[in-house]
């Protein structure tokens, strides 16, 4: 199993580092898709108003099951008085779980406001903690936008369980990184065939299912944008199994088979147990190539999916990405990425929306990857968007979800066809 | 602190960016972390807006607080308006940035933009959306407009309507013609469509029409004061308020408030005979004042239907809705919290809804139609078509909004007669909604209910015999919330312990009207 490496990748090129204002959402977000996740847990925003007006907009259609999660929106008097504050969140804690006896994970989420006025979370979750155990556990962590941008609100609630996780010397593998039900099932269907066991889930989808993690554990990334989780992990002294991320065939064969030299998987055996799906993703991914083959694709920053997403648009969809914009850039995790992405586009690392937007529009790609913010706007201008965070709301890991992906970047492409033959500009 | 789930209106800068991307020529310089840029995503997808808004961010970080926030504020302002050459610029600060105190409009002031620059304070843990909006356009006014002398012809200018207000683009559009109607033009329409030249130029009209209280009333305030510009203080919504609101304008301009009605079809649609079954249909309505007072007299005087419930969640406006409550024998429900809403709606057991878009959710889960009469909307309530709320067209719009949810006349005297036919039963929802019917399997036999020992519960609610529920579950279900709250009360009173299926029928038999 070797994989076609280009003559030169992306590791060494020069990365343009930008400072500005950035179109992008803060960590809060990711709360809407952990709360369906972690299905015995509440998230608490403790934060103004526009923390909980962003959840429901981001959220865009409400879950009207009633959330599980919510915000403790700040008034003049708590910011008068820290020690009311307090008194405040714990009464707010107490009513919350008093009605809803079925939460056992609870996560006081902070906000640029309680960054700003200090308001020390992690003290109340202890104090929570404490008051509440055994069967309701608090977590604390920031998904504020002055220190997290999007996905990175996952990767600080991740970091923040890292250290209350139980300790074992068992050797397990460590999947990590929110996946879709299915496509967690699928993972875990594929893991097993190859005979790699136990496997671990974090985060779990019940707090009884929360994993162990000591010397012994491996832990492989199902998500490129966790940092602090990664480093926590080696922290706690598990090893990192670096690979390139589970998107398309060739990202999830490569991915698979880190994983699976780690455990001594034979070579034939692991060749007889991905042959049937990497076959199903190519076809599927062909479908859509057909489209996309050729084209220019230009990304915005958004979820820090974009360095591995380019790598498969540009090696198994045939188009040429010009610039691939990401929130940060961790070359330890998306090294692999880097290395087979054919070397050529801009490799660019935070935002200045307006320079960016001028280099977009020099570039006139055939498709843009951006945000919601954007989309319209660009559109309206001719531009073929493809909004990101469908990006991240979609099944899009693993072989059967190739060609969805591939999909998803070629509806927008397919879409302006049609209309144009209908007679539209 | 108060736990929220879901929230009627957003952060007063919000409301001040409604007012902002609604204008042109006009630029907002916000001094706000990273995050609060999701706001352009109401603008761009729910409204379908083709432009971003024009916002600039000065998106701070955790890095720069101990720093210089405040030369990054000077410097977003600067290139703002290097890059835009607005008209003129407003600048204010989010929740994040208020407390950081670094004084936007100070700052601005100081590196001296050669265009006017209107500071905003808006007080992020004490307002909200509405007020943001309203203060804003008073700035804006009070900052621009100043007295000249009045048109020869006679003027008006239309005050309120901002981007994202709902069916604030077609509503203008309907009380333009409406005036027009009348012989009077619109001098300037602001906040939506106008841009600084045009605020500046708003003293030339004779009066204002004040279309929207709640973004829109300090303004009309400020120009009545400096320049001595009456305002209207009807709203135009509902065939009986749009005629009211002809006479306001002409009493102001001495023209004649009689105006060909021809397109007017509510009166007659509402009168015409199918319509008999809307009478007394009871309806909950909650969202901004202004909307719900308006629905009200509509629901009650033009269509006919029994107010049960209203509120708001504006408490600025919470007199004047106490006021119309009491009109209708009700107490007003003044809340910002969707779960007291819900709670009030359950109790009351209104056959329709006109609501919000949080109460269309909350009629989904408690088996309610819903029409939308008030912001928040979401993207199905901004509608390609002209869809206005006010005027005549108004009126005929809200008829078929209204009537749309709501099971049919003769449809709803069917499933009176034949309660339990399997494919027309009353769970299966209006015909003319075109969801697939639950058809029920006909060969399944009525579950054999086996009576519980009567235990008094410990509220001392009284306890329904299996027959008795059986027979409940026999009225359709738009009527049935109301039944089985009637019975418990009428048990009650009579201090009847069990109801039995003549208990049933004695309440009826009491509350029949």
């Amino acid at each position: 199993m070797s994989l076609d490496t280009p003559a030169r990748g992306c590791r060494d090129t020069p990365v343009l580092k930008e400072r500005g204002q950035r179109e992008v959402f803060c960590g809060l977000t990711g709360i809407i898709w952990l709360h369906r996740k972690m299905q015995d847990a509440f998230f608490l925003v403790v934060g103004s108003r526009t923390c909980a007006h962003l959840l429901q907009s981001a959220a865009g259609v409400m879950i009207f099951a009633e959330p599980r999660f919510g915000t403790a929106i700040l008034e003049e008097k708590d910011l008068a008085g820290l020690a009311d504050a307090n008194t405040e969140l714990d009464r707010e804690v107490a009513r919350l779980l008093a009605r809803r006896p079925d939460i056992k994970q609870l996560f006081l989420v902070g906000s640029c406001p309680s960054e700003v006025i200090k308001l020390d979370l992690a003290r109340a979750a202890e104090r929570l903690s404490a008051h509440h155990a055994p069967h309701v556990r608090v977590y604390n962590y920031s998904g504020s936008g002055i220190e997290t941008t999007f996905t990175q609100g996952e990767d600080a609630c991740l970091a923040a369980m890292v250290p209350t996780l139980a300790d074992t010397s068992a050797r397990e593998l460590l999947v990590v990184g929110a996946l879709p039900d299915v496509v967690e099932d699928q993972c875990l269907s594929l893991l097993a065939q190859l005979g790699i066991g136990p496997v671990r889930m974090l985060p779990a989808r019940r707090s009884a299912d929360l994993p162990a993690v000591g010397a012994n554990t491996v832990f492989a990334l199902v998500q490129p944008f966790l940092g602090d989780t990664h480093a926590a992990l080696i922290r706690r002294g598990a090893t990192h199994l670096p690979a390139a991320f589970p998107f398309g065939e060739e990202g999830t064969t490569a991915w698979l088979w880190a994983v699976a030299q780690e455990f001594g998987v034979p070579r034939a055996h692991f060749e007889a147990v991905t042959a049937a799906p990497r076959a199903r993703a190519a076809k599927a991914v062909a479908a859509h190539a057909a489209t996309l083959s050729g084209k220019s694709v230009f990304f915005f920053p958004d979820s820090q999916l974009e360095i591995p997403l380019a790598r498969f648009l540009a090696r198994e969809c045939g188009m040429t990405p010009i610039e691939v914009g990401t929130p940060y850039l961790h070359a330890a995790i998306t090294g692999p990425d880097l290395d087979l992405l054919p070397e050529g586009p801009v490799i660019s690392e935070g935002q200045d929306v307006e320079r960016q937007l001028d280099r977009q529009h020099a570039a006139r790609p055939d498709l843009t990857v951006c945000g919601l913010g954007l989309a319209n706007p660009l559109e309206a201008k001719g531009h073929t968007t493809k909004w990101a965070i469908e990006l991240v709301f979609t099944p899009v890991h693993f072989y059967e979800q190739a060609g969805d992906l591939a999909g998803l970047f070629s509806r927008p492409l397919r879409r302006k066809a049609l209309l144009t033959a209908g007679g539209q500009p | 602190m108060k736990l929220t789930l879901w929230t009627y209106e957003g952060p007063p800068h919000v409301g001040a960016m409604r007012v902002a991307t609604g204008m042109t020529g006009l630029h907002y310089v916000l001094h706000a972390p990273q995050g609060d840029t999701y706001a352009d995503l109401l603008f761009t997808m729910i409204e379908r807006r083709n432009h971003r808004p024009p916002v600039t961010y000065t998106t701070f970080q955790a890095r720069d607080l101990g720093g210089d926030t405040a030369n990054l504020f000077k410097d977003a302002a600067r290139e703002a308006y290097a890059r835009f050459a607005p008209q003129a610029m407003i600048v204010g600060a989010s929740c994040t940035a208020e407390l950081i105190q670094d004084d936007p409009g100070g700052l601005a002031e100081a590196i001296g933009l050669p265009c006017p620059v209107i500071p905003l304070d808006l007080p992020s843990y004490q307002r909200k959306e509405n007020f943001g909006a309203d203060e804003t356009f008073h700035q804006i006014v009070r900052a621009l407009a100043k007295p000249m002398p009045r048109t020869d012809a006679i003027t008006c200018n239309i005050l309120g309507a901002t981007a994202l207000g709902f069916r604030n683009r077609d509503d203008v559009a309907e009380v333009t013609k409406l005036l027009g109607l009348m012989g009077i033009s619109v001098n300037v329409a602001a906040p939506l469509g106008a841009s600084p030249a045009d605020i500046a130029r708003m003293g030339q009209a004779h009066f204002n029409v004040l279309l929207y209280p709640e973004t829109g009333e300090s303004a009309a305030r400020a120009l009545e004061r400096s320049c001595g510009q009456p305002y209207t203080k009807v709203v135009p919504l509902g065939v009986g308020a749009t005629r009211d609101f002809l006479h306001e304008v002409a009493a102001l301009t001495g023209l004649s408030p009689q105006v060909d009605e021809s397109a007017l079809r509510l009166p007659w649609w509402s009168a015409s005979v199918d319509s008999t079954y809307l009478t007394g249909k009871r309806v909950f309505l909650f969202g901004d004042a202004t909307h719900v007072i308006a629905a009200a007299r509509i629901a009650a005087t033009e269509i006919g239907f029994e107010v049960v419930g209203m509120g708001c969640y504006n408490r600025e406006f919470a007199r004047p809705m106490r006021a119309a409550a009491k009109a209708y024998g009700l107490e007003a429900l003044i809340t910002d919290d969707y779960l007291e809403v819900e709670d009030a709606i359950a109790a009351a057991a209104p056959e329709l809804i006109l609501g919000t878009q949080q109460e269309r959710h909350i009629g989904k889960r408690l088996g309610i139609p819903c029409a939308v009469i008030s912001s928040p909307v979401h993207v199905q309530d901004f509608p390609a078509r002209y869809s206005p709320q006010m005027g005549f067209e108004g009126a005929n719009v809200i008829f078929d909004t209204w009537i749309h949810p709501l099971v049919m006349g003769l449809e709803e005297h069917l499933l009176t007669m034949f309660r339990e036919d399997f494919e027309f039963h009353s769970d299966a929802g209006p015909s003319h909604h075109g969801a697939k019917a639950d058809l029920r399997d006909m060969q399944q036999a009525e579950p054999e209910v086996v009576a519980p020992m009567p235990v008094t519960p410990p509220t001392g609610a009284p306890l329904w015999q299996a027959a008795a529920e059986r027979e409940l579950k026999k009225i359709p279900f738009f009527v049935r919330g109301k039944a089985k709250r009637n019975t418990e009360i009428y048990a009650q009173d009579k201090g009847v312990a069990e109801i039995s299926v003549e208990t049933l029928y004695e309440a009826k038999a009491h509350y029949a009207r």
